[in-house]
């Protein structure tokens, strides 16, 4: 066993040959760079799609390997974004507002920048003041830091409280949706000091960058391809050797693990903070190409979105994750987009925009009941790995072991 | 005009009538006469004489006169000034009317006379004089409605008729609400201060909104700066800056005073700056170096040494000032006496009114409970009893709403409608319960995580197909009309009988819940599949039955509820998805598997929120905020709720 673990995992080289490959073809095919054969909205949307694909590789890290059903990490995802969009719209009004006071007859002081810049921020929620949270928004190293300080530090309270008091299963899926909930509430409120309903807006607007959007979004797609690498590298080497070995053991019966010695808490709590910061990372690329970021990101409905994709894909297998999610999503923006042509039945016309969800509900149902292994399934069919046959006995003694149809 | 004016005069002749035949020596119109001067002057001024002579004159006529006179339908005739009242009766022509008979006396052109439009000021003053004609009127709805005006926009010139009006008064209930506007009006308006202060008395303890009203006008204060303590204001209270009020604020008060002159602005300043620019310098400072406040401060000295710039208040002229002037509050009303007797009887107010505010309170509260107890009860069912966590219940719910409106478009009657509705949202729900039981959750029992992510999956697709159906906008669900409406104890306790009946359906669900687990056939099964599957069935049960009667039951309840938070909010496709999480809450916080712990769950949830929203009114976002994360907090204290099972019935 002591080949090097990349070796050892072959679908790692597979999976970043795929990226890469995916990247080259698309930046060659792109505005900037290329034969001008996809828009740039389009270059914007898949770079999107990496960003959630890195988000979905957290929640497989989480929920599929860790057995915890976190249903709040698009909450980190979103406060990731604010994070980094606090920044983006902080530097480009102060560029806005130092070129309209270059002309004023008194130079003005670094206070009145600040007091204009305030203006231009707030004014749509009626104040022109920085709230505290904005203290570091003028420094880019300071807001890179906060978007893995702030959810870092949110999950890392949030999960002690919860792991310490023994909180599991559906229970810790509720509080964790309730923790969602609390926060999206709270920045709905102008008193947030995140502009309320009406978020951080024109983030895609990199300050003092004058490339063209065209350019601007194959940078940011090779960033999310990058992010996207090497968060899967990363994640791939935590789940390997034994401390994935330990996490597993806790999504299968977290009790037996803990009676081993190993404690359970502090490991549940490091998947835990760990993923949310990759969360937040993916949320602070996903935004600047987004454009805009609002509290409705952060609803708890997203979070649920996160697990469907996982769950689609194929849980405990991190390349399902991300076939989840880019599927998924991907499939959804091409259905929601209109382009899908609508089905008339004579009596009735299906209008895809409109029916689109329910086909996402019931496919799901569908995969849940009879495909728990996902899209990810698949490649077991390819490469020829079958569960043993128990002849229809449980894996293991008691009820919280898989029993054999699920296993297969 | 003149040829429009035969057709008129032929008419009168033709006819003979006695056109401009009024009674010129009847009471009224001799009355008319004497005051004939000021009424045709129309001066807000000179009027007064005129209105009281008319008012005080005790004719029968002069509630009519000041009527017509006030609507502006008050003529005098140009040729020998009697004064009649008219409409017009077409182009140019007025149908005439006599004050003394009140009888129409025939047509006649209007360029004969000449109309009286008193302005507004004398509208006004009329309207007043009215005012005792119309407390004194034998129609009741007319006293009625003259006790409103007056309640309204009273002045003190109603207080001598409203007194009077108040012996003469058969109508008890008219009688007492006579007196409580008569000291209300003595408490703002009455003529010595013994008297205000004795209307003040007796209205201690009143929680009315208009009594409160009138005493705080009496109790509003102005900040003023003055060099020492005047001694002939009614001085409310000392002002100490920095404590009492910021410096900054104290110093604006004596700006405004114009005893201080006034601090340099940072405005102020950059203009006076700009104004100054010569060759790319201010006062010997280059332009560009105005960048900072240091800069600009030791340019505009230069200034003020050259001359150029009013000279600003240094920080210690400004401390000076501030400590040399005296700052307090004043009352608007003069006398002492009266303030602290409004102050007293204010303070006697405040208690009873903070006891009632909390009793309000605990009410809302107690209606907030009972609609989330009413949402989570079927989650209590199927989650509390079952284990399974159904993300589709706010989709129940919402089916139920919806059940009552379609149940509404066919049944036009609201009252049968509802209750058509009710069992209508049961069978519904129930259906759909069991079908989803059947098909998906009962593959599904030894993966819970797993009954999540299906049970939401179904919740998107329900949630779509309700707005593919209904549309996206709010539905209305109407209450019949006994239920509009609502209880109110005195002016701050009051209640809507929409949320009593939720309150009471509420009840009827707990009892029937009890009843249900506790005394029947049903009940006892689903306690034992609960408890043991393996051993229920060994036993004769037949856990797929019973888990899918149970499951359908906790649905059915749902559409209940539905039906019920319909008639309390709109109903929209989102209607569940906004319940959904506070009814997990509701099961969570109470302990899972046991209806006491629900209904204490809902109740502490109902009352925390309330209670939050007490401290902060304007913001309910935060309110929820707040609460939900004591709710996080409170589960770290207590993981498995309030109620918690112990021993084997806990399961896990």
């Amino acid at each position: 066993m002591s080949r090097p673990f990349i070796l050892r995992n072959p679908s790692i080289l597979i999976f970043l040959a795929c990226l890469a490959a995916f990247t080259l073809a698309v930046t060659l095919m792109s505005e900037a760079f290329g034969a001008d054969m996809i828009s740039t909205s389009f270059v914007k949307t898949l770079g999107k799609t990496l960003c959630l694909c890195l988000v979905a590789l957290a929640m497989d890290l989480v929920w599929g390997y860790c057995g915890i059903l976190s249903l709040g990490h698009f909450a980190f995802f979103g406060l990731g974004g604010y994070m980094i969009g606090m920044w983006l719209m902080y530097a480009r009004t102060e560029i806005i507002v130092a070129s309209s006071m270059a002309n004023a007859a008194i130079p003005p002081t670094d206070q009145e920048v600040v007091n204009a810049i305030g203006t231009q921020i707030f004014g749509v929620v009626g104040s022109s003041e920085f709230p505290p949270i904005w203290y570091f928004a003028s420094s880019l190293p300071a807001q890179l830091l906060l978007v893995v300080l702030v959810p870092g530090l949110l999950a890392l309270v949030f999960g002690w409280l919860a792991f310490r008091s023994r909180v599991t299963g559906v229970y810790l899926s509720i509080l964790t949706q309730a923790m969602t909930l609390a926060l999206s509430l709270y920045l709905f409120q102008n008193e947030s000091g995140l502009r309320g309903n009406n978020g951080l807006s024109g983030l895609q607007n990199l300050p003092g960058v004058s490339a063209s959007q065209a350019v601007v979004s194959i940078w940011f797609l090779w960033a999310s391809a990058l992010a996207l690498g090497v968060g899967y590298v990363l994640c791939a080497w935590v789940v390997s050797g034994k401390f994935g070995s330990v996490i597993r053991g806790i999504r299968d019966d977290e009790a037996r693990v803990r009676f081993l010695g190993y404690s359970v808490e502090g490991y549940k709590l490091f998947i835990f903070t760990f993923t949310a910061i990759i969360a937040a990372i993916a949320g602070a690329l996903y935004y600047p190409q987004a454009g805009i970021i609002n509290p409705g990101e952060v609803a708890p409905i997203a979070s649920i979105y996160l697990a469907v994709w996982v769950a689609i894909g194929g849980r405990g297998r991190l390349y399902g994750a991300v076939i989840g999610a880019a599927v998924v999503s991907l499939v959804s923006t091409w259905f929601t987009g209109g382009q899908v042509p609508s089905i008339n039945l004579g009596f009735y016309r299906i209008d895809w925009v409109d029916w689109w969800l329910v086909l996402l509900g019931l496919s799901f149902v569908l995969v849940t009941l009879f495909a728990p292994k996902g899209i990810g399934g698949l490649f077991d069919l390819v490469s020829g790995r079958f569960a043993p046959d128990r002849h229809g006995a449980d894996y293991g003694p008691d009820k919280g072991s898989l029993m054999e149809e699920e296993g297969r | 005009m003149h040829i429009r004016l035969i057709p008129a005069l032929l008419l009168s002749l033709v006819l003979g009538l006695p056109v401009l035949a009024q009674d010129a020596d009847a009471p009224i119109q001799q009355l008319l006469q004497e005051q004939s001067e000021l009424i045709v002057q129309s001066s807000r001024r000179t009027i007064e004489p005129a209105i009281a002579a008319i008012r005080d004159s005790d004719l029968p006529e002069a509630q009519r006169v000041l009527e017509q006179w006030v609507a502006r339908d008050m003529w005098v005739r140009k040729s020998d000034g009697i004064f009649v009242y008219a409409t017009k009766a077409g182009s140019g022509s007025l149908t005439i009317s006599d004050f003394a008979t009140g009888e129409p006396v025939g047509e006649a052109p209007s360029a004969d006379f000449d109309q009286i439009k008193p302005n507004s000021g004398i509208q006004a003053l009329i309207s007043s004089a009215l005012v005792k004609f119309q407390l004194n009127s034998e129609d009741r709805a007319t006293r009625i409605g003259a006790l409103d005006a007056l309640s309204r926009n009273g002045n003190a010139s109603h207080l001598p008729v409203l007194r009077e009006s108040i012996d003469t008064e058969k109508d008890v209930a008219i009688k007492l609400r006579k007196q409580r506007i008569e000291r209300l009006l003595t408490i703002a308006y009455g003529e010595t201060p013994a008297d205000r202060i004795e209307a003040m008395e007796a209205v201690r303890g009143d929680l009315g909104v208009d009594v409160r009203a009138a005493l705080n006008p009496i109790l509003a204060t102005t900040r003023r700066a003055a060099a020492t303590l005047p001694a002939d204001m009614n001085i409310a209270r000392e002002l100490k800056p920095g404590r009492d009020l910021t410096e900054a604020e104290a110093y604006d008060l004596l700006v405004s005073a114009s005893l201080a002159p006034a601090r340099l602005t940072d405005d102020v300043q950059r203009q006076t700056l700009q104004d100054n620019i010569a060759d790319g310098m201010v006062g010997g400072v280059p332009v560009a170096d105005l960048n900072t406040m240091a800069e600009r401060n030791r340019a505009y000295e230069n200034l003020v040494t050259a001359g150029l710039a009013q000279p600003a208040a240094t920080s210690e002229e400004v401390a000076e000032a501030l400590d040399t002037h005296a700052f307090f509050e004043t009352y608007a009303e003069p006398d002492a006496e009266v303030t602290e007797a409004a102050a007293d009887t204010l303070a006697s107010i405040e208690l009873k009114l903070a006891t009632n505010q909390f009793l309000d309170l605990s009410l809302d509260a107690l209606s907030l409970a009972s609609i989330y107890f009413l949402a989570a009860i079927g989650l209590a069912i199927t989650f509390g009893v079952m284990g399974v966590i159904n993300m589709a219940h706010g989709e129940f719910i919402m089916m139920g709403a919806y059940t009552g409106y379609v149940v509404q478009q066919v049944v036009p009657n609201y009252t049968l409608s509802i209750i058509l509705a009710i069992p209508l949202a049961f069978a519904v729900t129930f259906a759909a319960g069991v079908a989803m039981e059947r098909l998906v959750i009962r593959w599904l029992y030894s993966r819970p995580l797993e009954t999540l992510l299906a049970t939401f999956g179904i919740s998107i697709a329900l949630q779509q197909l309700a707005k593919n159906i209904f549309g996206t906008q709010a539905r209305p669900l109407t209450s019949p009309a006994w239920l509009d409406g609502q209880w109110q104890i005195n002016d701050i306790v009051g209640i809507s009988n929409i949320r009593i009946a939720i309150f009471v359906l509420a009840l009827i669900f707990l009892g029937f819940f009890i009843f249900l687990m506790k005394k029947t056939r049903l009940g006892l099964e689903t306690r034992a599949v609960t408890q043991n599957p393996k051993m229920a069935a060994s036993m004769g049960i037949n856990p797929d039955r019973v888990n899918m009667l149970t499951f359908g039951l906790g649905s059915g309840i749902a559409g209940i509820a539905g039906v019920a938070i319909g008639l309390y909010a709109k109903v929209t496709s989102e209607l569940g998805a906004d319940y959904i999480v506070q009814s997990f809450m509701t099961v969570v916080v109470g302990g899972v598997g046991n209806i006491w712990g629900t209904l204490l769950g809902a109740t502490m949830i109902g009352f925390l929120q309330k209670g939050i929203e007490w401290f902060n009114p304007s913001n309910t976002l935060a309110a929820q905020t707040y609460m939900i994360i004591f709710i996080i907090i409170f589960i770290q204290f207590r993981p498995r709720g309030i109620i918690a099972l112990r021993g084997r019935a806990a399961g896990d």
